[in-house]
C-alpha cells in the first residue's frame, strides 16, 4: 500500500457525514457570484442589472488564459453588479442573481457534444469555457493545469480520491455515486493530456468507494488497461499533491517545481467527474458537492450546493444548533475561519464544519515557548524544520526563512500546529511569513502622502 | 648572534619601511579624494534615527544629499525644528518646510461603536487576524485593534486607547511612516497639520449597511459635500473623499450637519464633530453578535 513519511492521524470524524447521500440544495432568495472565485485573473462580467438569465447561461467571460467564466446557478434576475464580501473579508466583484420562485432544476442551455471527435487543444479550451478549476479546494483554474509546458510531456495522470482532511466526506459520496462520470472525465482528461496511464488514489478507510470504482473499470474494455485504483495508508495529508506522487509513483516533485517536471498530473477526483459529467453536455460547472458536518450541525450530511448560496442560507437549511462555535470553509486542517454570514459557497469549498465548544482550541489558549522536542520535525510531511522556522517567524526574519529554510515548500498542512505541545501557532506564523514575503515591503515613498504646499 | 646580522635586518626593515611611506605618501597626492566637510556637519545635526522617513537610506546619506541640494532639510521629519533651521542656515538654503506632518488614522470605530461578528483567537496582531477572513470586525475596513502600530512605532507616539483605537501624539510623531506600512487595512496615511478636515472612516457600503456595522461609519449621505464649496468633497463609492488642494476653502461649517460624525475638524484640543452627530454614551465595548 503506497504511502509517504511522516505525517499525523487526526480524528476522522467520517462517520458523521459519511453514509449520507448526495442530496439537492434549494435555490436561495439570492446567490452571490464572486468573480474571483479561482486563482487568477476575475472573470468579466457580460451581463447588466435587471437583465434575465436562465439556469446555465454564461454570465461572465474569463479575462485571459489564467481565468474562467462564470455561469448562472439559476434562472432569474440580475439584481446588482458590483462587489461582494468574500470569505477573506475582502470586498470582491461579483453578481447578484435573484433566483425566479420555482425555477427548475434542470438546465436547458448547452448543447450537446461529440467528446470522442474533439483534439486534446479543444478538450483543453472546452474545459475552460465550462468554468471548471480544481474543486478539493484551491480552486486553480484546471486547463491551466492540464497545459503543461511542450517540453514535459506528461506520462501519468494522478487521481486524488484520498481525501484525507478530517469530517469531508464530499469525494467518498461522488466516487460512490458518480463512478460512471469519474471514468467518462478520466478518459477525457487522459486524451487532453496525451498521457498513458491514470491512478486513482484512495485512502483504505475508503475501501467501498474504490470497490465500485474498481468494478467500473473492470467492465469498461477501454478502460481496464490504463486506469488503475490504488489504495493508500490513511494518514494526514496524504491527498496533497507531493504526498499523493510520491506515494502512487515513487517519485519527488523537486522543491519549487511542479508535478509536470516529473511527468505528472494531479487533479481532483470531483474535479474528474464533473468534466465527465459536463462536458458531453456542454454546460458549464453551476453547483457542486459540499459537505456539511460538524455537532454545531443538526443534519449533516453531502449536498449538491448551487454555487453562491449564501453561508446564512446553508446553515439555515442544515440546521445550527447551540453548540455552533466556529464555523470552517474547507476541513479543520486547512480550511479557513468564516466570520461573515452573507458569504457565498464557491467552487472551492469542499466542505463547511460547524465545530462546537468542546470541538475547539480554548479561548485565550496558553502558548508556551519552544521546547525543541522535535514532535513537528517528526511530522512535516516535507522534512522542512518547523521549529527553527516557528522561532524565526517570532523574529521577523522572513527572508532567512524562505532563503535557508525552504519556506516556501511548505503548503500549510497544519501537521506541525497540531503536533505541537507547547501550542504555539506555527501554521499561522508561516502563512503571515509567506504572505509578507509576497507583497514585499512595499516602499515607504508611495505610501507616505505627499504635501501639495 | 653577530651585531653584522642585526644591522641588516634592521637596515632591511628601516629600508621596506621608507620606501612603502614614499608609496603612501604618493597615494595620498595622487588619490585623494574631496569629501565637503559640510556632509559631517549637517550629520551632526540629524538625529541620527536612521528611520529612512525622508526617503535616503539614513542620515549620512541624508545629509549627501542636501549638500548636494537634492532634498530640502525639512524633509526630515525627525529632527527638531531648530536642527532643521540650523541646516538650512549652514547650507544657506531655505528649510522647505511645509507644516509638520504626523500619521492620520481613517478609522474611528473602537470596540464601543463598531460591531465585531466573530471573535478572533488567533496570534494577537493585526496582520494574523487580518489573514483569518478580515479579522472578523463587522466593518472589513475598520481598525482590528490589536496594535500592530503601537509596537512598530519607534518613537512612542501611538497608544491605544480603552476602546483599542490607535491615538497618534502630535508631538512624538515623527511622520516616519512604519505605522503606514504595517497596518493591513492601510488606515494610516501621513499629513500635513494644516489638514483639519478629515474623514476618519474608509467604510464603502451605504445608509444602514454601514451604520449597523459601526456607529461613526460615513454612510454616503453627501451632507458635507453639499455644505462644502464646490469641488472640496466628492462621494466616491459612499465614501466622503476631501481633495486636498482645496485646503484653504475647508472650515469648520462643512461638518456640522453630519450624522455620525465620520468628518472631524482636528482642532489642537482634539478632534471636533459636528453638532448633530449622535453622542455616543456606551463605555464598553459592543457585544459579539
Amino acid at each position: 500500500m503506497g504511502t509517504f513519511k511522516h505525517g499525523i492521524h487526526p480524528p476522522e470524524k467520517k462517520e458523521i457525514s459519511g453514509d449520507k447521500k448526495i442530496r439537492r440544495f434549494p435555490f436561495s432568495p439570492y446567490l452571490i457570484i464572486l468573480l474571483s472565485q479561482h486563482i487568477g485573473r476575475p472573470a468579466k462580467p457580460i451581463v447588466k442589472e435587471g437583465q434575465e438569465v436562465v439556469r446555465g447561461q454564461k454570465i461572465a467571460e474569463a479575462d485571459g488564459f489564467v481565468s474562467v467564466p462564470m455561469h448562472s446557478p439559476a434562472t432569474g434576475v440580475i439584481k446588482k453588479v458590483g462587489t461582494s464580501l468574500d470569505f477573506d473579508g475582502k470586498m470582491t466583484p461579483s453578481i447578484v442573481i435573484e433566483p425566479y420562485p420555482g425555477s427548475e432544476q434542470s438546465v436547458q442551455t448547452g448543447q450537446d457534444v461529440n467528446v470522442d471527435a474533439l483534439k486534446p487543444e479543444e478538450i483543453v479550451k472546452a474545459v475552460q469555457e465550462m468554468g471548471m478549476v480544481g474543486l478539493g479546494g484551491a480552486a486553480f483554474p484546471t486547463h491551466v493545469k492540464f497545459s503543461p509546458p511542450k517540453d514535459k510531456p506528461i506520462r501519468t495522470l494522478i487521481i486524488n480520491g484520498a481525501e484525507c482532511e478530517p469530517y469531508l466526506t464530499s469525494d467518498y459520496r461522488v466516487m460512490l455515486e458518480q463512478a460512471k462520470r469519474i471514468l467518462r472525465g478520466t478518459k477525457i482528461v487522459l486524451k487532453a493530456l496525451k498521457a498513458e496511464e491514470a491512478i486513482i488514489g484512495i485512502e483504505d478507510n475508503k475501501k467501498d468507494a474504490a470497490q465500485v470504482l474498481k468494478d467500473t473499470i473492470a467492465i469498461d474494455d477501454s478502460a481496464v488497461n490504463f486506469i488503475k485504483v490504488e489504495l493508500l495508508k490513511t494518514k494526514y495529508p496524504q491527498g496533497a499533491e507531493k504526498m499523493l506522487t510520491k506515494a502512487l509513483v515513487n517519485k519527488e516533485i523537486p522543491s519549487g517545481g511542479l508535478p509536470a517536471d516529473i511527468g505528472v498530473i494531479v487533479s481532483n477526483i470531483a474535479t474528474v467527474s464533473e468534466i465527465g459529467e459536463l462536458m458531453p453536455k456542454g454546460q458549464g460547472l453551476i453547483e457542486r458537492v459540499v459537505t456539511l458536518s460538524g455537532k454545531g450541525i443538526d443534519n449533516p450530511g453531502n449536498y449538491l450546493v448551487p454555487l453562491g448560496t449564501p453561508l446564512e442560507f446553508v446553515l439555515e437549511q442544515a440546521g445550527i444548533n447551540d453548540k455552533a462555535r466556529q464555523i470552517i470553509f474547507g476541513g479543520p486542517m486547512m480550511g479557513k475561519s468564516a466570520a461573515y454570514l452573507e458569504v457565498p459557497i464557491t467552487k472551492g469549498t469542499s466542505g463547511i464544519v460547524v465545530l462546537s465548544e468542546d470541538e475547539v482550541i480554548p479561548r485565550n489558549q496558553k502558548v508556551y515557548p519552544c521546547i525543541r522536542c522535535g514532535e513537528c520535525v517528526n511530522v512535516c510531511p516535507l522534512y522542512l524544520n518547523p521549529s527553527r522556522l516557528g522561532i524565526l517567524a517570532r523574529n521577523d526574519e522572513y527572508d532567512k526563512m524562505a532563503e535557508e529554510f525552504n519556506l516556501n515548500d511548505c503548503f500549510e498542512c497544519g501537521s506541525c500546529a497540531y503536533v505541537c505541545p507547547s501550542n504555539i501557532p506555527l501554521t499561522q506564523y508561516f502563512r503571515i511569513a509567506k504572505k509578507v514575503l509576497r507583497e514585499g515591503r512595499k516602499r515607504k515613498e508611495s505610501m507616505v502622502g505627499t504635501p501639495e504646499a | 648572534m653577530d651585531a653584522g646580522s642585526i644591522l641588516t635586518a634592521a637596515s632591511a626593515m628601516a629600508g621596506l619601511g621608507i620606501i612603502l611611506s614614499l608609496i603612501l605618501a604618493l597615494a595620498n597626492k595622487k588619490l585623494y579624494v574631496f569629501e565637503d566637510p559640510r556632509i559631517d556637519e549637517v550629520d551632526e545635526l540629524l538625529p541620527q534615527a536612521n528611520c529612512g522617513a525622508c526617503g535616503y537610506p539614513g542620515c549620512r546619506a541624508f545629509s549627501e544629499a542636501l549638500v548636494e541640494g537634492k532634498t530640502a532639510p525639512a524633509k526630515c521629519t525627525v529632527g527638531s525644528p531648530e536642527s532643521i533651521d540650523q541646516i538650512a542656515t549652514l547650507l544657506g538654503v531655505d528649510a522647505g518646510g511645509a507644516d509638520k506632518r504626523i500619521a492620520y488614522l481613517a478609522c474611528a470605530g473602537g470596540s464601543n461603536v463598531a460591531r465585531q461578528r466573530a471573535s478572533y483567537d488567533g496570534v494577537k496582531t493585526c496582520q494574523a487576524a487580518n489573514l483569518v477572513a478580515g479579522g472578523g470586525k463587522g466593518c472589513t475596513w475598520g481598525c482590528l485593534g490589536l496594535a500592530d502600530c503601537e509596537r512598530v512605532c519607534d518613537f512612542d507616539a501611538i497608544h491605544m486607547d480603552e476602546n483599542s483605537l490607535p491615538v497618534v501624539d502630535a508631538e512624538k510623531c515623527t511622520a516616519c511612516g512604519d505605522c503606514v506600512e504595517i497596518c493591513p487595512k492601510a488606515l494610516f496615511s501621513i499629513q500635513p497639520m494644516s489638514y483639519k478636515l478629515w474623514v476618519a472612516c474608509k467604510n464603502l457600503m451605504a445608509n444602514e449597511a454601514a451604520e449597523d456595522e459601526c456607529e461613526v461609519a460615513c454612510t454616503g449621505c453627501g451632507r458635507c459635500a453639499i455644505d462644502a464649496p464646490e469641488g472640496v468633497i466628492n462621494m466616491i463609492d459612499n465614501l466622503a473623499v476631501i481633495n486636498y488642494n482645496m485646503n484653504e476653502k475647508t472650515n469648520i461649517n462643512i461638518i456640522q450637519r453630519c450624522p455620525t460624525g465620520a468628518i472631524v475638524w482636528r482642532d489642537k484640543k482634539g478632534d471636533v464633530k459636528g453638532q448633530n452627530a449622535k453622542k455616543i454614551i456606551r463605555k464598553s465595548a459592543i457585544p459579539l453578535g
